[in-house]
């Protein structure tokens, strides 16, 4: 499992309250682990100052499950 | 009951009328301030007077990027922190509908709604992170009522009162309050100029007998600040002696 993973799981748990056995790759934040639009908007604030990165509101829109975002995070970090 | 010790507000139109009652009665409440007006001397003339260490910070509310830019300076002269959010400020451009220029519709349109969004959609970002916040907008019995010769201005302030509404549902679960406080008539400049058989004719259609004060809003907005108004949200607080019991 790759560092970026590791951390965007990490603040998943914190931010979302929970289990982190469910926390997988392919767990969607809406339809598996219960978060709501604002939710995601606080993830995304979230992996923003975490990793430095700026993700613009159509990248964001686009960030559904946990892989998208460490994709996202790996290919746009600096 | 109402400490705001250790809180720290920005106010807008914090140098106007009702602002520096306002910003009065929040730094009474022991809030630090940054205040927000158009005139920076008038800015730094008013944070002298109220002594301690408020910062002053001017911005033209017209002006879309500067208003955008207004919560991020703010937070920084702060200390990293933004608890209270007053969009105070508001312009008036009257004229009856048939007679109203594009741009007197614009510009009251432009500073007291929309600006008001700007600054909320900023401020939101903090406090979401605090799980803590207070947005409190001044609007105005007109904005409930109408009256005639301020189309554009009822329009503006029965849109924040309805913003605020939504944005209140969106933030409740963050402990963000949302709300308004609704001056009637109250003692400013404005009101002083006019003849006093206008201000008797006022005056009767007010029970309370008298204009408001300015202290009468300030301390409005001190208590939905508060910790005790958590439990408040998306309300409109009616200041107006009874002028309007909505």
């Amino acid at each position: 499992m790759s560092e970026t993973a590791d951390r965007v799981k990490k603040i998943v748990v914190e931010h979302l309250g929970v289990e982190a056995d469910k926390v997988t790759e392919d767990a969607s934040f809406i339809d598996d682990l219960g978060a709501d639009s604002l939710d995601i908007v606080e993830l995304v604030m979230a992996f923003e100052e975490e990793f430095g990165v700026e993700i613009p509101d159509d990248a964001a829109e686009k960030i559904t499950t946990v892989r998208d975002a460490i994709t996202y995070i790996d290919s746009n970090k600096g | 009951m109402f400490d705001l010790t250790g809180m720290t507000a920005l106010v807008t139109g914090a140098s106007g009328g009702i602002g520096s009652a306002v910003a009065k009665a929040l730094a009474g409440q022991g809030a630090r301030l940054a205040l927000s007006g158009s005139n920076q001397a008038k800015l730094e003339a008013f944070a002298g007077e109220i002594g301690g260490s408020h910062v002053t910070l001017a911005c033209d509310l017209s002006d879309g990027a500067a208003v955008d830019g207004l919560v991020p300076r703010a937070v920084e002269a702060l200390g990293g922190r933004l608890d209270i959010l007053v969009n105070n400020a508001g312009v008036t451009r009257d004229n009856l509908v048939m007679r109203m220029k594009d741009d007197e519709w614009d510009q009251v349109i432009t500073v007291n709604l929309e600006a008001a969004f700007r600054l909320a959609r900023a401020a939101a970002k903090p406090m979401m992170k605090q799980r803590h916040g207070r947005i409190i907008s001044v609007t105005s019995v007109v904005g409930a009522t109408g009256n005639p010769g301020q189309a554009n201005y009822a329009a503006s302030k029965g849109g924040l009162t309805a913003m605020s509404k939504a944005l209140a549902q969106e933030l409740a679960s963050r402990n963000i309050t949302v709300n308004c406080v609704a001056p009637g008539f109250i003692t400013s400049p404005m009101t002083d100029a006019l003849p006093d058989a206008q201000k008797e004719a006022l005056t009767t259609r007010i029970p309370a007998g008298r204009l408001g004060e300015g202290s009468d809003v300030g301390a409005a907005v001190a208590y939905l600040a508060s910790r005790e108004a958590a439990y408040v949200t998306g309300q409109t607080v009616h200041v107006n002696g009874g002028m309007a019991m909505l």
